[in-house]
């Protein structure tokens, strides 16, 4: 399509507003979090004098947060991918019984309260041991991961030819072979995919922080966040501060994977 | 095995190989298919059938802080149902929730359309503006929800101090502390939000629409606007559907961001279903209670379900 430039000049100044309007409450949690200590506001709408005293003592009160939360979150990486890879060829793939109860299982899935999951695992933890647990954390989290990385796997799988499977199966190899020197390599995209969102929604959880821990041996940084505004509300710059590190992951994979958050965003829903 | 006393010819040995083989492989076909779903059915099984059975047990008991000691959680009868759905809470919370989750999807569904529309026009820079607008969707909802409860300070907040600033006010609002306001906020919050997959979704919706469409629409002299009413939105009807369901689907269960942001306060003024559930598991340690509050819960989200899967089955048609 032609267009005169200055018009789609005009839509690039139109979309740069829109967006600073979208992320101004992002620049907010910057701006705050390199104000000197006290109240940021006076400290104004830009920070001129950058102060990282908020980062100091959000390292020093949170870094082992920070720790908890990246064990965790990659421990769900490959707990979820462990179980959905497989389960996604077979979907794909595999004449397998009862296909359509299970992914009509993993769409239900979708619709259970994170609430009604934690009531039950509070009590079931309990008994087992599991409460204030990085591996309790990891098996909770993937409660969000396993079932999108199937949908995400299984869509993408369902593309790989017929062909080069049965070839594969010819040439004599394994079913078990089949799948991990043929599908899989195929599927890296589809893969760092499934791994980046199950990353971030394990890194994201609150709600299984707060219900299923009780002692800060095991604390995720989402639930430290929380705890620190409770705790004190004139440390706003240290608040924002540990704001932003916990941001970090969903922000540099936003820049260095953008193809994959836009196809993660759009298969998990419409396909 | 047979132990073998005498040699067998070649031929007889290859024979015998291969049908054992081929027995091997009709025993071992179905069991190594298996193999592939069994892990995470059992996991699906474990972590969301269980908990939907315990917490359909869970409502007819009473549970105490001593159960935890004791493990005696009485049988109840319908007796938790009938404490939370006659409490005076429960219409509140009710239509809270109903509040909450119609200003939600009618805030994200209306802006994010808009930019999708907007972002279907080619212009510079145009993709990487719209990928950078997802950040708000990535980012940890604690993060968001304490960014925002701090820029809607009645006293320190950046909202009120812009609106000073424009002299459109001259005390604050008490966003976040005023009954009447603090739902608004938090829907305010949510639409913020959600906005980015609305985009997201609408604008893969509308890149599947053929262009000839639209220069039909154009040679038989219609206008921006019916274009949008004659092309556009019949052919994005499928995907609208299933923007809308998952939304109300994803948004009735919102719990974090609300106990983040006000806590479901003041007055009560922001419980909703969800936050009443959490609360009378977590803090009244009444897992009874709580687990039918959730029950109730699951119900309305299960009816949205199937209107889900009916939309999905409709986009798929098309």
């Amino acid at each position: 399509m032609k267009r005169a430039p200055s018009r789609g000049l005009v839509s690039t100044i139109v979309g740069i507003v829109l967006l600073a309007v979208m992320l101004f409450p992002v620049y907010w949690m910057v701006n705050a979090s390199l104000q000197p200590a006290g109240n940021p506001l006076r400290g104004g709408w830009f920070p001129l004098h950058p102060d990282l005293g908020g980062y100091a003592t959000a390292l020093r009160d949170q870094g082992r947060n920070l720790v908890t939360s990246l064990v965790v979150a990659l421990g769900s990486v490959a707990f979820s991918l462990a179980l959905a890879a497989p389960a996604a060829y077979a979907l794909a793939h595999l004449p397998v019984r009862g296909i359509n109860l299970v992914l009509f299982g993993v769409l239900i899935t979708q619709m259970v309260p994170g609430i009604a999951v934690a009531n039950a695992l509070y009590n079931a933890y309990n008994d087992l041991g599991l409460l204030n647990s990085s591996l309790g954390l990891v098996l909770a989290d993937s409660t969000a991961g396993v079932p999108f990385a199937i949908i995400i796997l299984r869509s993408f799988m369902q593309g790989i030819p017929r062909e080069i499977i049965e070839a594969a199966r010819v040439d004599g190899a394994g079913r078990l072979r089949t799948f991990r020197s043929v599908v899989l390599p195929l599927s890296t995209n589809a893969l760092i995919t499934a791994a980046l969102f199950t990353f971030l929604f394990a890194w994201s959880d609150f709600l299984f922080a707060l219900t299923l821990t009780t002692t800060d041996t095991v604390r995720p940084i989402t639930l430290g966040i929380y705890e620190y505004i409770g705790a004190h509300t004139n440390q706003w710059n240290a608040i924002m501060a540990t704001a932003v590190l916990a941001s970090a992951p969903a922000a540099v994979l936003l820049v260095i994977a953008q193809r994959h958050v836009a196809a993660g965003a759009t298969s998990g829903a419409v396909k | 095995m047979r132990s073998r006393s005498r040699p067998v010819p070649d031929e007889d040995e290859a024979a015998h190989g291969r049908a054992r083989a081929a027995a091997r492989a009709r025993f071992w076909e179905p069991v190594s298919q298996w193999m592939f779903i069994v892990p995470a059915v059992t996991y699906l099984l474990l972590f969301f059938g269980y908990p939907i059975v315990k917490n359909v047990v869970m409502s007819f008991q009473q549970y105490t802080t001593t159960t935890f000691y004791t493990g005696a959680a009485p049988f109840a009868g319908l007796q938790n149902y009938t404490k939370i759905l006659s409490s005076d809470l429960f219409p509140k919370a009710l239509l809270t929730t109903v509040l909450f989750t119609a200003g939600s999807i009618a805030g994200q569904f209306v802006v994010g359309l808009a930019l999708a529309l907007f972002f279907q026009r080619r212009f510079p820079l145009g993709g990487v503006l719209r990928s950078l607008l997802l950040l708000p969707w990535l980012l940890p909802l604690v993060v968001s929800g304490t960014t925002w409860r701090w820029m809607l300070d009645t006293d320190d907040g950046v909202v009120n101090k812009a609106l000073r600033d424009l002299h459109l006010l001259s005390s604050g609002i008490p966003w976040l502390t005023g009954t009447s306001q603090a739902l608004v906020a938090v829907i305010l919050i949510n639409i913020w939000v959600g906005i980015p997959f609305n985009t997201v979704i609408l604008y893969g919706g509308l890149q599947d629409i053929p262009v000839h469409l639209y220069e039909a629409a154009k040679l038989d002299g219609a206008g921006a606007v019916a274009a949008f009413r004659h092309v556009t939105w019949p052919l994005l009807r499928p995907v609208v559907d299933v923007v809308l369901v998952l939304g109300v689907v994803y948004t009735i269960k919102v719990l974090d961001l609300i106990l983040i942001v006000t806590g479901g306060g003041p007055a009560d003024a922001t419980e909703t279903l969800a936050t009443r559930s959490y609360e009378l598991s977590f803090q009244q340690f009444e897992f009874g209670r709580g687990a039918a509050m959730s029950n109730v819960l699951v119900a309305v989200s299960l009816i949205f379900a199937f209107v889900h899967l009916r939309a999905r089955r409709r986009a798929r048609r098309t």
